[in-house]
């Protein structure tokens, strides 16, 4: 964009801002802005694209229906910014939108460009719903703006810590986590639902995001004789941690979080995969109480589903129905809505607890069996 | 002379002006958070200016100087967030950050002194990661620094009651949060530059000098080699914390992953592209590699909307960019782009045996 | 008692990979005087050269020693091409230039490489053909696995063989005179050039030859993996005393050895107060003590200072 395009947009700005209200658009509607943040470029770049084009589903579908509020028709816009994944980025984007105006936020993808961000949201008063944050952190900063339509790593490790012990049996747990954000979270989460199930935590080691040599903190692990090792991290240290466990001839499950649920762990792993069980947030796309349709709609329109475009695809929607509900698009009066949210979305029902966490959210659990991740069973946590 | 005096204050008014209207102006053409991406370039001025008090003036060469940045922002975010409840005013929390940094900084320096240039590089690099490593554990068997997780809510700049995070008007004027960060920013730097400049013509200065082109030569001429170099360190490592303690408080939320080694790479680039040990080259390069990033973000963003997909990612160009920019700053132009002109001397290639 | 063995066993295997990857380093410090930071990242292109070359042949008709064969003379093939044309472009332009410039040059070579592998490979790890032999004996209680012996015989006839070239042969001579002085080497009718080019191929070969070993004992290769493997056999070259060829290979071996009793006693040691996840700072922690206490490492003859 060149600076000469850009002069009258702020001259709009104030004049938005003193109406209070979205400006018409050539077709006599009103427009609402949606801002969409997440990694477009870089190395989550098909995951913030993803993210994208859930929502910009979302409002094409919305648009194409028509949209009234408070008894005026409406047009939604998606404003969709790169945050490239990184804080400092995350918060200058996180401005950009504050300042185009928009009147809620879907993003971020990442748990580290999402926080600094809310930051920026909940001075601006705008609503935020991140469809893919899980770092609890995020919706216990206190902020009224910040929301998510996915479990966050305490309610997915609470399951997996209920999960290992209640029904793998195992009574001898080892931990290991990568020493990031996520990892770390998952295993403390993990920890402590174990314990308290009644499991003893025999070892607990840890390792890095770089890290490929795991059979020195594997060996000592060996000798507290686990039943079961859990993984909080990614799948490329998750795939040859499973290697080296069958290398040293340590015979435990390997569980582990949605880090690890993916077909590159698979690869990496090689036939060590097998047996292995990962948890992911949400439902699987085929088993989701819309999912079928959704995937056919997105697919015709982007190609295939990456991982979380129907969380992005339901954040649209839940902001939608909160301006309904107060019969507004200013953040300052539909706010107020969206705690008291009870929607039926593509991933499931919707409503938030009073963190702006999912009261109720379904945590799935996979296996590898013949090379492929084979959903097992589906949880429900509660937070 | 006299003509000279007065066209260099035209010039120093013209400058302070420009300074001064930068971010009005970027705010109504460009938009808000391009005054954000202001402050943050401030923000890399004095991180470079610092490293090139260690690298540029003393020739020492350190590959961990984001550790200070570190320290100053921890420092910053442990007394002023409810990690541990403590709320403390600016003025003591920020020299108390720039000080711990100093104290870091003669730290790593004192055992290292005696160690040539290039094994100085690979220890301060690991002295770089270790104490990222203790930042991101910290956390266990007692909670200081919130490990991986990093520390939220740290309060927003403060003078008193007075919150940079908060607008103000001042004389008719809205200022919103990221002026007022903008001209606070510039004020340090604009004392950063007066002590870097003053520092270089001192006699320490001219120690540094002295030790960078031979230092066998500097210590013979009675220059004290071992306590020169440890202030250049403690001086380099204090503009570092100063800087980490605004950016915690400019950003609210740090975690150690914003403190690794490719940050210490990147100001390190900043300086040697700019012109190593000149003030001006030092603030050219942090002020185009801040800018750099952005600007490819748009070439992304163009190619989104014209092309309907990223073709060349900038974010994978980004460092390749940098990399081939410093091989090639060092073959064809090694002083710089805007050489001091002592360095221009030292760094024609004959100018060893 | 099987743990502490295959402690050491896990330590060995990894420290005889530093030591190959250290000698590199310490091959062409002794002669330039010049820390080749591109060094580790010379190591990631061989894993990935090898990976790339022996998952396009694996499933088709060549039997397996044949494909692993190919797969390590390409990638030894790329690594001396990419170190000897490193070695024209960027290092030899600068040899007389002030110390920082060589080392900001490597620097920058060093992240062209990472960024060209990604863009030639991506960003995604690579998986290692599974066509190795998965095999393990027991030894004094503890596993050892086929591979980690062929990794362990390997890099100590690898060592024996260059310990031999450098000290008996003229080439071997030759190096140590250039090593003393480029300038005096030549009035012996010594090519001074033509030595440090033989020096970085042997070096990237020796690096190909450890990143072949790297990718197929942890099944993957990755552009990132050369950083901090570099970082560590260039801390086992300073502790073994850099320049100094049986010093790398202690040096090696020894900080293998530290890394695995470190990670795997440090917990039970302390009572858990530091865990694990202190397991990076041993080398770094190493490799400063060293420098303080003896510059010039554990093998190393006190280096004269010519800042």
């Amino acid at each position: 964009m060149t600076a000469a395009m850009r002069w009258p947009v702020p001259l709009l700005l104030c004049a938005l801002a003193l109406s209070g209200c979205g400006q018409p658009a050539s077709n006599g509607k009103t427009v609402i802005k949606i801002g969409s943040a997440s990694p477009l470029t870089g190395p989550q770049a098909h995951l913030g694209k993803d993210n994208e084009n859930g929502a910009q589903l979302a409002v094409d579908e919305i648009n194409a229906a028509g949209l009234t509020i408070g008894g005026k028709p409406c047009q939604l816009q998606l404003l969709a910014e790169d945050d490239q994944a990184d804080p400092k980025t995350a918060t200058t984007v996180a401005q950009q939108l504050a300042d185009d105006g928009v009147a809620g936020v879907v993003g971020h993808l990442n748990s580290g460009a999402t926080i600094p961000a809310a930051k920026v949201y909940s001075d601006a008063g705008i609503p935020q719903i991140s469809p893919s944050s899980t770092a609890t952190a995020y919706t216990r900063l206190g902020f009224r703006t910040a929301f998510r339509v996915m479990s966050n790593d305490a309610q997915q490790g609470g399951v997996l810590g209920q999960y290992a012990v209640q029904t793998l049996g195992a009574r001898r747990i080892a931990i290991i986590d990568d020493r990031t954000a996520y990892g770390q979270g998952l295993a403390d989460e993990f920890a402590r639902a174990a314990g308290a199930a009644g499991a003893q935590i025999v070892a607990r080691e840890y390792t890095t995001d770089h890290a490929t040599d795991f059979l020195a903190i594997l060996t000592s692990i060996k000798a507290q004789d686990p039943q079961l090792v859990f993984f909080g991290g990614m799948d490329p240290q998750a795939g040859p941690l499973a290697r080296q466990m069958r290398q040293i001839g340590l015979n435990a499950q390997l569980l582990g979080g949605d880090g690890m649920q993916t077909e590159q762990f698979i690869r990496l792993a090689g036939n060590a995969a097998t047996g292995a069980i990962a948890s992911t947030p949400g439902l699987p796309l085929a088993t989701m109480p819309g999912g079928r349709q959704f995937e056919s709609r997105f697919t015709a329109r982007f190609g295939p589903v990456q991982n979380y475009a129907p969380y992005a695809y339901d954040a649209v929607y839940v902001l939608v129905d909160a301006m309904k509900r107060a019969g507004s698009a200013d953040p300052a009066r539909y706010l107020a809505q969206l705690p008291s949210t009870d929607y039926q979305g593509v991933t499931g029902r919707i409503r938030f607890d009073a963190h702006g966490d999912l009261s109720s959210g379904n945590i799935t659990l996979y296996k590898v069996e013949g090379g492929h991740w084979v959903p097992l069973q589906t949880l429900h946590s509660h937070s | 002379m006299r003509r000279r005096q007065r066209s260099a204050w035209i010039a120093g008014t013209l400058l302070a002006i420009g300074l001064a209207c930068l971010p009005l102006l970027l705010q109504i053409g460009l938009g808000r958070s391009w005054v954000r991406i202001a402050d943050l370039a401030l923000l890399y001025t004095l991180l470079a200016l610092g490293l090139n008090i260690v690298v540029g003036y003393a020739g020492l060469l350190d590959l961990g100087y984001i550790a200070f940045y570190a320290v100053g922002a921890y420092v910053y975010a442990l007394l002023d967030s409810p990690q541990f409840g403590l709320h403390w005013p600016l003025w003591a929390v920020l020299p108390l950050g720039a000080a711990s940094a100093a104290l870091f900084g003669v730290l790593l320096g004192a055992p290292t002194l005696r160690l040539r240039g290039d094994y100085l590089a690979i220890v301060t690099l690991g002295f770089g990661e270790i104490i990222r490593i203790f930042l991101n554990n910290l956390n266990a068997p007692v909670n200081i620094t919130n490990g991986p997780q990093g520390i939220s809510l740290i309060d927003p700049l403060h003078f008193g009651t007075i919150s940079l995070a908060a607008p103000h008007r001042l004389a008719g004027l809205t200022l919103s949060p990221p002026l007022q960060y903008y001209y606070l920013f510039l004020a340090c730097v604009l004392v950063v530059v007066f002590i870097a400049l003053r520092l270089q013509d001192s006699r320490i200065g001219r120690a540094w000098a002295a030790i960078r082109e031979d230092e066998l030569a500097a210590a013979a001429s009675g220059i004290p080699v071992r306590n020169v170099k440890l202030l250049a360190f403690a001086m380099g490592a204090t503009f570092g914390g100063l800087a980490g303690g605004l950016f915690a408080g400019f950003q609210g939320f740090i975690s150690p992953e914003s403190f690794n080694l490719m940050e210490s790479v990147m100001v390190l680039c900043m300086i040697v592209l700019g012109g190593m040990g000149h003030v001006p080259g030092v603030i050219l390069g942090a002020v185009l590699l801040t800018v750099l990033p952005e600007a490819l973000r748009m070439l992304g963003d163009w190619q989104l909307n014209h092309l309907g997909r990223v073709v060349a990612d900038p974010d994978d160009l980004r460092m390749l960019l940098f990399g081939l920019a410093l091989i090639a700053m060092m073959l064809f132009r090694p002083a710089g782009m805007l050489p001091s002109p002592r360095h221009r001397r030292e760094w024609r290639k004959d100018a060893r045996p | 008692m099987d743990i502490l063995v295959q402690q050491l066993i896990n330590g060995l295997v990894l420290g005889s990979v530093y030591a190959l990857i250290a000698l590199g380093y310490t091959m062409v410090y002794g002669i330039l005087e010049l820390i080749n930071f591109a060094h580790g990242e010379i190591t990631m292109i061989g894993a990935m050269i090898a990976v790339a070359t022996i998952g396009a042949l694996s499933g088709g008709a060549l039997p397996i020693p044949v494909i692993l064969f190919t797969g390590l003379v390409a990638a030894m093939a790329g690594c001396m091409a990419l170190g000897y044309v490193i070695e024209r472009i960027a290092y030899r332009p600068l040899r007389h230039a002030p110390r920082l410039a060589p080392l900001i040059t490597a620097i920058g070579v060093s992240i062209v490489l990472q960024n060209i592998a990604m863009l030639i490979w991506g960003r995604q790890y690579i998986a290692f053909p599974p066509v190795l032999p998965q095999g393990w004996h027991t030894l004094l209680g503890a596993r050892i696995t086929d591979l980690q012996v062929a990794i362990l015989v390997t890099a100590l006839v690898l060592m024996l063989v260059l310990d031999l070239l450098v000290h008996r042969t003229r080439l071997g001579r030759a190096m140590r005179a250039t090593a003393q002085s480029i300038p005096l080497a030549g009035l012996m009718g010594i090519n001074g050039n033509r030595i440090i080019s033989i020096t970085f191929l042997i070096g990237s070969a020796l690096a190909a030859i450890s990143g072949f070993m790297v990718s197929a004992y942890y099944g993957l290769a990755h552009y990132y993996m050369g950083f901090l493997l570099g970082l560590k056999a260039f801390s086992a070259a300073v502790l073994g005393g850099i320049g100094n060829i049986r010093g790398a290979m202690l040096g090696g071996l020894l900080l293998g050895i530290i890394e695995s009793l470190g990670a795997g006693y440090i917990g039970t040691l302390t009572h858990g107060v530091i865990g694990s996840n202190y397991q990076d700072v041993f080398a770094f922690f190493v490799l400063i003590t060293v420098l303080i206490l003896r510059p010039s490492g554990l093998l190393g003859a006190p280096a004269t200072d010519r800042a």
